[in-house]
């Protein structure tokens, strides 16, 4: 049975002034899919997703996320998206509870008491939500982050780079949730520069270079290792 | 428009103009040929306006569709609007040491010459300070349009306030007995002026688009792998 | 509706982030009263010319504290990328800019109101006899200001120097608003109260209907990538 794919997106291109980012990127992404974009600094993996994310216009291209074509219709389908990016998007004054109260409204949840308190159970700050977030760890922020981009039970997941900062216990806490997100139906598109932690649950794998996704494969974490390494080291020309 | 015609016109109706100011309009009764700087001021005053009108109609079209040539347009009548509005102010400076004895004075027609000045200023400089392209041509667009809305609104706040708190006026009055020959003068200096606008405008709009060329082939170049 | 709820939603939350530290709010006090103080010395007014040039200085001490606090409403949000965080949402870039603007005036007014009273106290200006039309005034002219800060805020803080081109875009777009504001309190305080009054009451509500309208509509586009 084929389902219609989330996320489509056709010679997607994106230039920021003289410099170029996405030079027509072709993808198509099922529903419960996790898709891993893997490649160095600076080829593309995060403009990608903030692209499907709405953050980022392309300046040629068609991007449709669950069949709306977002550049047409760019309010449209915006709550079946969550992101998690470096930025937690959260406020330094406000306690967990006040931030994810605040994001409650904007996605306007209809009992957002309850969702509150599952996400803040799940991501374990229960104890500490009513605390000013400065107080938190980069382990707790990103925990209430990714409860921030859960709180409104969206279709899909970006991640921009989750595991940067986190220690092993984190990453492979996140690495499980991610798992367990992808086995209730959903989607996670990620992008990442290392194999890290945490990815074990990631079946689908692109190597972005150059504003271009090079490669596509499938397989599980094991697989990819070495198929990455191959990849780095072909692509090594102008790094230094 | 033809820029090579253009530039002829507007050689043409400006040699035409000046004589015209110099030679053929009448020596004004009481301020004598200090006077002749009203031709210049008042064209460059009029220009001034057709240059924030073309800044606000193009701000307002790439708002819509999103067209660099359309960001190229506007800013450079951004820029030589500019150019005229000093013009304008210097004329103006010029004018009323001789004839009033003082550099400056509040008059809303100046006052109003002197805000748009700086929003002119403010306008440009906004697009020096924006590192992305996309983003600058979006953010003057929308300064543009605030800019180019509120110009009326500053003139007429001037206007009364002026009634409230008088000053001398340099414009003196609007058209109050000009001779018939003053006039011809002026419709001719605005034509000059308006060419000129127009040549200087479309003079910058190619060197912008120059520049885009050369950003698109180095853009093309590292695709390539050559940059 | 859910318009005004999401506005609602960004000005309680810009509400209750400055609440918790207070920053802005205090330096805004204490800048105005600073410049209260230079006031005194630069120009030792006496009471005649308190009467004269009071609304003048007063609305230059509101300008000036104002200029301060507009900052605020997105450097706050420069912290954590908190603008993308809204811009996810299915919020409309109006709601925003609602949300923010109301959070903005309410904070001037705030700051303002002690202003006020400190100015009377200090140049020892009897505002009682005026102050309901006083406070309308002040209510339109901040209005007029918070309108046109808060779009123009958030598209300095695009720019390298954000901090010098607030106030360089600010000013002269606001032109009007000091203009009406400064000729507003004046003639209120002339006995009976000048003519000009309607003129210049009609003025800025005219100023402030346009100075909303356009920022909501345009405000999507300071807001894009």
């Amino acid at each position: 049975m084929a389902d219609a794919p989330v996320v489509r997106l056709e010679k997607v291109e994106k230039w920021f002034g003289r410099t170029s980012a996405l030079q027509g990127v072709d993808l198509t992404v099922q529903p419960g899919e996790f898709l891993v974009f893997l490649g160095r600094n600076g080829a593309g993996k995060s403009t990608l997703l903030r692209v499907v994310a709405r953050l980022v216009r392309p300046n040629s291209g068609r991007v449709e996320v669950c069949g709306i074509d977002v550049l047409r219709y760019p309010e449209a389908g915006r709550e079946k998206l969550g992101f998690v990016a470096h930025s937690s998007y959260l406020y330094r004054n406000l306690t967990a509870f006040e931030n994810l109260q605040f994001f409650a409204r904007l996605y306007g949840l209809k009992e957002p008491e309850d969702r509150i308190h599952k996400v803040l159970r799940w991501a374990g700050l229960e104890k500490n939500a009513l605390r000013p977030i400065h107080g938190f760890s980069r382990g707790m922020q990103q925990r209430l982050s990714i409860a921030r981009a859960t709180l409104h039970d969206p279709e899909i997941l970006l991640l921009d780079e989750p595991f940067s900062g986190l220690d092993l216990e984190a990453s492979e806490l996140l690495g499980e949730w991610l798992e367990s997100f992808v086995a209730n139906g959903k989607t996670v598109l990620m992008a990442t520069h290392d194999l890290e932690q945490g990815l074990q649950g990631a079946r689908r794998w692109a190597f972005v270079d150059q504003g271009k996704i090079a490669e596509e494969l499938p397989g599980t974490d094991a697989d990819i290792r070495d198929q990455y390494k191959k990849f780095l080291k072909e692509k090594r020309r102008d790094v230094f | 428009m033809n820029r090579n015609l253009l530039a002829w016109a507007t050689c043409a109706t400006m040699l035409l103009s000046l004589y015209a100011i110099f030679m053929y309009a009448p020596t004004e009764l009481t301020m004598g040929a200090v006077q002749r700087i009203f031709y210049f001021h008042f064209a460059s005053h009029w220009v001034n306006f057709l240059a924030i009108f073309c800044v606000f109609i193009y701000s307002v079209r790439f708002l819509i569709k999103r067209d660099r040539e359309l960001d190229i347009k506007a800013s450079s009548a951004a820029e030589v609007g500019l150019l005229f509005a000093t013009i304008g102010l210097l004329t103006g400076m010029f004018w009323a040491k001789p004839v009033w004895g003082i550099w400056w004075t509040w008059d809303p027609r100046l006052t109003s010459f002197f805000v748009l000045w700086l929003i002119y200023w403010g306008y440009l400089m906004l697009r020096r300070l924006v590192e992305s392209p996309e983003q600058r041509a979006r953010l003057s667009a929308v300064f543009g349009v605030l800019g180019a809305v509120d110009v009326p609104i500053i003139y007429v706040s001037n206007r009364v306030w002026r009634t409230q708190h008088p000053q001398p006026v340099i414009g003196g009055g609007e058209g109050s007995g000009l001779d018939p020959r003053m006039g011809w003068v002026v419709a001719l200096s605005f034509l000059a002026f308006t060419l000129l606008y127009f040549y200087l405008w479309k003079m910058r709009q190619d060197l912008e688009r120059a520049q885009e060329t050369v950003e698109s082939l180095t853009r093309q170049s590292q695709f390539k792998g050559f940059a | 509706m859910t318009f005004f709820k999401q506005a609602g939603a960004i000005f309680w939350k810009d509400v209750l982030t400055e609440f918790r530290t207070k920053d802005a709010v205090t330096s805004m006090l204490l800048f105005g009263l600073l410049v209260i103080l230079m006031f005194h010395f630069a120009f030792e007014p006496d009471s005649m010319e308190t009467a004269r040039f009071g609304p003048g200085l007063l609305w230059m001490t509101f300008l000036f504290a104002g200029l301060l606090g507009m900052n605020r409403a997105f450097a706050g949000e420069r912290e954590n990328d908190g603008l993308q965080g809204l811009k996810l949402a299915p919020i409309s870039s109006g709601a925003i800019y609602l949300g923010k603007m109301i959070a903005n005036l309410c904070f001037m007014l705030l700051v303002e109101a002690v202003i006020l009273f400190c100015f009377a106290f200090f140049f020892n200006f009897n505002l009682l006899p005026r102050l309901g039309w006083m406070c309308g005034i002040t209510l339109l002219g901040t209005l007029g200001f918070a309108s046109i800060g808060t779009i123009l805020a958030a598209v300095s803080m695009n720019t390298r120097m954000s901090d010098v081109m607030l106030p360089i875009l600010l000013l002269p777009i606001a032109l009007p608003v000091v203009i009406g504001a400064v000729e507003s309190t004046a003639a209120i305080f002339t006995d009976p109260p000048g003519e000009a009054l309607g003129f210049w009451v009609k003025f800025l509500v005219a100023f402030n209907i346009i100075f909303i309208t356009l920022p909501l509509m345009m405000f999507e586009y300071v807001l894009e990538e």
